[in-house]
């Protein structure tokens, strides 16, 4: 209990070391540029420290109760003798059943938890009025996450080269912007870049780091990464994918309603 | 009695949101791994702090970071100067990057991988300077993507032509650049966002393009990010180039 006190202050001392470039801007800007009093200073204030010993709280708890066993678990998972314990046959790639299953289930429950994810839903919420639901958004986002990672998973596995996947992802990306409604596109596009952070990145390169070193072929420094370009590359499918489905919907239900 | 009941239920959505995390290790604990969870209670209390944190971050960017991001894209729209503005930007993005932890470790480990294929000398000295030369470029590229992104809000033009130029941009550079660099700068892309910055460029973005006549909201203000999650991609490419 003590430790995880004194870990506490270390990690709001942290954390006040990450905040302080940006207040540093932030005002600096607002002084001697803008040189207009900011409304309700008090109240930002103090938002500006909740935010800080909330994301203090957040990430110690992190480190305290999920990290380990999540980590340990990545590593107990891609153990030759977890995935094949009675033979030394040579293992395919359909052996890693569980591995793919952890890497899915772990990718989307990461996401939803999410912090930058739930910040981003929250301000799309406020502008569409309430036609982007936060938990539509989220939900939709994490199945991208959950996909990709297993996905990534998968080419760590087979040991194919990933560039081959992220170029293909982007022909998808571009093809369905040409068909998606246009209010979602920017939404859908930076949903893919807040998906990996402080939840979501230390579980999954605990997965890569543990799958590249025990795979026989593959290289832990080479092939470890690439499972973050996944998780933030598919999210943006699904979110375009998620609209177009919702668009063609409502068609039809118009559709229905007019004949 | 109101205002009890209001934290409660904010505690209680921070716990939703955290129980899938909860439901799968508990399931590959149980179920899959077949072990008993060690130090139960030390978990118990880090999960109360986790739903805690999350509590107050979500109250804190309604109080604090959403309201400041606004305030200033007013300022900034109704100031007139774009001069001002981009050098905010650049600011906004180069200075929440370069202190970025992720991103520190990021470089770390991609010190270690150009040493060891003999791309940079192996001695700690110069993996340290290749691993601040790169955290000072992926700085640099966010600054730049967040200038690109603020200047399309204030232009109005649809993002996905800039979003075009930037995937061409890697592909281009996939090809000529070392295969070792290759997978340390698609996940450069994804590390360089933090909690922090998020909320705040994102009311940023959203602040200008309703404070700018003839922008909407839903599609102009959203964009940020992605330029923020593109660019490191191509310069960390580019910096494998050439040290």
């Amino acid at each position: 209990m003590m430790e995880i006190l004194t870990n506490l202050l270390y990690t709001i001392m942290d954390t006040v070391w990450d905040v302080l470039p940006i207040a540093a801007i932030i005002f600096g800007f607002q002084i001697f540029i803008l040189r207009k009093p900011i409304p309700n200073l008090k109240n930002i204030l103090v938002g500006f420290l909740l935010v800080l010993l909330g994301l203090a709280f957040f990430l110690e708890g992190l480190e305290a109760a999920l990290f380990p066993l999540g980590k340990l678990m990545a590593s107990q998972l891609t153990n030759p003798e977890f995935i094949a314990p009675d033979s030394h046959q040579i293992l395919e790639w359909w052996d890693y059943y569980w591995v793919y299953l952890f890497a899915f289930s772990i990718g989307f429950a990461t996401t939803i938890a999410e912090p930058s994810l739930l910040a981003v839903a929250i301000k799309a919420n406020q502008v569409s009025a309430g036609a982007i639901g936060t938990w539509g958004l989220r939900i939709a986002v994490a199945i991208g996450v959950a996909i990709g990672i297993a996905l990534g998973v998968y080419r760590i596995i087979t040991g194919t080269p990933l560039y081959w996947y992220i170029i293909t992802g982007y022909i998808v990306v571009l093809t369905q912007t040409m068909f998606a409604p246009r209010m979602i596109i920017a939404l859908a596009y930076d949903s893919g870049g807040v998906t990996t952070s402080t939840v979501t990145v230390p579980l999954v390169a605990a997965l890569g780091l543990g799958l590249a070193s025990t795979v026989p072929g593959r290289n832990p420094l080479l092939d470890g990464f690439g499972l973050i370009a996944f998780a933030s590359l598919f999210p943006i499918m699904s979110v375009l994918g998620y609209a177009q489905l919702s668009a063609w919907r409502n068609r039809r239900i118009q559709k229905l309603s007019t004949q | 009695m109101e205002s009890l009941r209001a934290v409660l239920n904010s505690l209680f959505d921070s716990f939703r949101d955290l129980l899938p995390i909860i439901v799968v290790i508990g399931f590959f604990q149980f179920a899959v791994i077949q072990q008993p969870i060690p130090n139960f209670g030390e978990i118990a209390i880090g999960i109360l702090f986790v739903v805690i944190g999350l509590t107050l971050f979500v109250q804190g960017l309604n109080m604090g970071l959403f309201p400041i991001g606004e305030t200033m894209a007013y300022a900034f729209a109704s100031k007139g100067s774009i001069f001002w503005l981009l050098c905010f930007a650049f600011a906004l993005g180069f200075g929440t990057t370069i202190a970025e932890p992720a991103l520190i470790a990021v470089a770390e480990e991609a010190a270690l991988v150009a040493a060891t294929g003999g791309m940079i000398v192996d001695n700690p000295l110069s993996r340290e300077s290749y691993a601040e030369g790169l955290r000072y470029t992926v700085a640099v590229s966010v600054g730049i993507a967040i200038v690109i992104g603020v200047f399309r809000i204030v232009m109005g033009w649809p993002i996905q032509y800039l979003i075009i130029i930037g995937y061409t941009g890697v592909v281009i550079m996939t090809a000529i650049a070392p295969a070792e660099i290759i997978g340390i700068a698609y996940d450069s892309g994804g590390v360089t966002t933090s909690t922090i910055t998020v909320p705040l460029v994102t009311a940023l973005g959203v602040g200008l393009a309703s404070s700018i006549k003839g922008r909407n909201p839903m599609v102009d203000g959203f964009g940020l990010i992605a330029f923020a999650s593109l660019t490191p991609m191509i310069f960390v490419m580019g910096y494998g180039m050439l040290v």
